[in-house]
Order: structure tokens, then C-alpha cells, then sequence
């Protein structure tokens, strides 16, 4: 970045003027330290895909600016950010995530040819004409807070609230409130019919000839017992109804049937061959033929499969 | 420390949320892009305070964090309510007014 400082425009003003507050070199240490992380926070918000990861970088890019505040003197805001961003503002985010749910994975097709590269040039863009700009400033020294917080930093903050800024700030409160009602009118859904009995659910059921009983359970025939894992059926494969809708569509589902038909397999090899060999000192002819004709059924069963 | 690098944080924050707003489609991404910016106005706000030796810009910054609050809450149930409707959150689905 130190290139695009205007070097020595007038040294001697500037050191007089930095002589008057120095910040430490800890918060020099810092600042690189935690500002690397929160750019590395907000670039994963904008490129990861699923957006509950977005949102968990965002809170530690949140967090990482709320000691940037403490650092800067803004107490009560850095606890604020935490409290309220972190806090209530990025677990709604969580909420909503969780609520719109599955299906909202970003697809990577691109609907605008070429606006991915557009944005980032636009993106870039934007950014050097910002950083240009503020390179530009003659920013050099801090005047420091020492003086406005002397009293407390929420108490300097209360006081400018409730004299210079009262009439901001009771605006503020008729905007909360009407967020609130806002959010509960767009979001209450009044409902227009009756909600159908049981019975009348058991008739559609009926007339329309889906599965009537219920479904049946996950896991049954397969090599595991859990929900995430569908029943196999007779033979060998696997059954769509044994298995909930969200986790297909998650792709959770582990699907064993490959392994279990081969483990049904292997034992029913070493079965035989433990049999074969009890026998087989008898009747060598006889086993082989047995061989031949298990390997033609197998054949057959692959074929049919 | 110069003030100036609190600046360029800042302003490489902001970039990087505007440029999300519009790499994006999924809405909720793209609101959280705003977040990412709004956020980093705010630490702009504060490095101004110190720097000026006054808490106004502590004040402007604690009005941005209600502002973003109610945004927050009405542009979330607006997203919901669209997820309602057409069973996605992706902001090219939402290219008009009603159903």
C-alpha cells in the first residue's frame, strides 16, 4: 500500500503533527494480524457456495471488526457489534438459511454470459478509484479520543444522543417498530380454506392408488440400520420410499446395496467352499459342475439387474 | 500507526461486499454482501471518530447499526415470503411482482 502514498509532500509538519498521538506498536501488530483475517473472512463470504458457510465467515469478519472498534477507542460499539451482529443479526441469517433450506444452493451456471468477470472487473474497478482516493488524503496523525472518552465512552455517547442527535434517535425507535410489524406482515400468511381430517386425506390417499400403508423403514435388508441409508430391496436394490425426501436431496444418503451384494457373496463363497472342501475330497467332478452352474446364475442375475 | 490503513480495510471490505452484491445470485449471500458493507462503513466511521477526536462518528455508526437491524428484519421476511412463493431464494427467480 505504500506506494500509493504521496511521499514527503511536507515532512516537517507531518512529524510535528505526529508527535502529538502515537498508537502502539501491539496495535500496529494487531491491525495486520486480525486485517488479513477479516479480508480473508469477507472474501470466503462472497466465494464459498453454500451459504451457511457465507454466513459463519461473515460473524468471524463481524467479530475481527468488533476489536477494531475496541482498539479504536469505540467501547460500547465493539460490544454492540458483537451483541447485535454476531449475536442476533447473523443467527437470523442462520434462521433463514435453515428455513429456506435445501434447495437454496447456488448454481454455477450462469445465467448473464460473461457477468461474473463484468462484476469482478466492475468490483476492481470501484476499489481503485476508492483506495486512490483516500491515498490521495493527507490522513497522517490521530487527534485521539482521550479527551471525549474521559468521561466514559458510553456516557460521551449518551450525551451526544439524548441533546445533538435526540430527534435521529427517536426516528430510529418509529423504525424499529415499524421493521417489526413490517416483518410480521410480510411473513403471516392468513389461511384461505380449511384444513382437510384425516379422514378426508385417507380418501384422496385411496382415490388417487398411491402407497396406502405406510412407508416402509429405512435400513430393512441393508448392511445398517439408520435412517440415512435405504432399505434394499429383494433384489438388491435400493428402495426410494425407505428414505426421507430432504436427505436424497441433500445427497446424505449412503447407499450400501453394491456392499451388501458382495459381502451376501463373499459369505455365500466361503460357505461353499467350506462345503465344497468337506466334499470335495470325495467328489472333485461334482463340485465343478456345481461351480459352473452357480457362475451361470450369477451371470443370469447380473443381467437381470 | 497511520489512520489511513484503517481506511484501506475499510475500503478493500466494501469492495469486496459490493462485488459479492453483484457475483452472487443467491439472495440471502447478496444480503449478507450488504451486511459485509454497511459493516465496513461503520469501521470507517469509527477510525473518523478517533481521528477527529470526536464521538459523532460513533453516534452516525451506532444509527448504521439500527438502520441495518431493521433492514435486517424486513429484508430477511421478504425473502422468505419469496422463497414461499416460488420455492427459491435466488434473485433471478424474482423477476416479478406477483406470482
Amino acid at each position: 500500500m505504500s506506494p500509493l502514498h504521496p511521499g514527503g509532500l511536507d515532512s516537517a509538519a507531518a512529524l510535528a503533527a505526529s508527535t502529538a498521538y502515537h498508537t502502539s506498536t501491539g496495535e500496529a501488530v494487531q491491525f495486520w494480524i486480525l486485517g488479513v483475517v477479516a479480508v480473508i473472512g469477507a472474501l470466503c463470504t462472497v466465494l464459498m457456495r453454500k451459504a451457511v458457510h457465507s454466513a459463519l465467515c461473515l460473524a468471524g469478519t463481524m467479530i475481527i471488526l468488533a476489536v477494531f472498534y475496541l482498539a479504536n477507542g469505540a467501547y460500547f460499539l465493539g460490544i454492540v457489534q458483537i451483541v447485535v451482529y454476531t449475536g442476533a443479526i447473523m443467527m437470523l441469517f442462520l434462521f433463514v438459511v435453515m428455513l429456506v433450506g435445501v434447495t437454496a444452493a447456488d448454481s454455477l451456471k450462469e445465467t448473464i454470459a460473461g457477468q461474473r468477470w463484468l462484476a469482478a472487473l466492475c468490483g476492481v474497478g470501484f476499489g481503485i478509484l476508492l483506495i486512490a482516493g483516500i491515498a490521495n488524503a493527507s490522513l497522517r496523525s490521530w487527534n485521539g479520543l482521550g479527551r471525549a472518552n474521559a468521561a466514559g465512552n458510553p456516557q460521551g455517547l449518551a450525551a451526544l444522543i439524548f441533546t445533538k442527535y435526540v430527534f435521529a434517535f427517536e426516528l430510529t425507535g418509529a423504525l424499529l417498530i415499524t421493521a417489526a410489524v413490517g416483518a410480521m406482515v410480510l411473513t403471516h400468511r392468513e389461511r384461505t380454506e380449511r384444513a382437510k381430517s384425516q379422514r378426508e386425506q385417507s380418501e384422496e390417499r385411496i382415490r388417487a392408488g398411491r402407497q396406502l400403508p405406510p412407508l416402509p423403514a429405512p435400513g430393512v435388508y441393508a448392511r445398517h440400520n439408520a435412517v440415512d441409508i435405504a432399505g434394499l430391496l429383494p433384489d438388491g436394490t435400493p428402495s426410494d420410499l425407505t428414505v426421507n425426501k430432504t436427505l436424497k436431496g441433500r445427497g446424505q444418503i449412503r447407499d450400501v446395496s453394491q456392499e451388501a451384494i458382495a459381502d451376501l457373496r463373499a459369505l455365500e463363497q466361503r460357505s461353499e467352499s467350506r462345503l465344497g472342501r468337506e466334499r470335495g475330497e470325495g467328489t472333485g467332478k461334482e463340485r465343478r459342475a456345481d461351480d459352473d452352474a452357480r457362475e451361470e446364475r450369477g451371470k443370469e442375475e447380473g443381467v437381470t439387474r | 500507526m497511520n489512520p489511513v490503513y484503517y481506511l484501506y480495510l475499510a475500503s478493500l471490505l466494501f469492495t469486496i461486499g459490493a462485488a459479492g452484491v453483484l457475483i452472487r445470485r443467491n439472495a440471502i449471500v447478496v444480503f449478507m454482501c450488504v451486511e459485509l458493507m454497511l459493516n465496513a462503513c461503520n469501521l470507517a466511521f469509527v477510525a473518523f471518530s478517533r481521528l477527529h477526536g470526536n464521538l459523532d462518528g460513533q453516534i452516525i455508526a451506532f444509527f448504521t447499526m439500527v438502520v441495518a437491524a431493521a433492514e435486517v428484519v424486513v429484508g430477511l421476511a421478504i425473502i422468505v415470503s419469496m422463497f414461499r412463493a416460488r420455492h427459491s431464494a435466488s434473485v433471478d427467480d424474482a423477476s416479478l411482482m406477483k406470482l
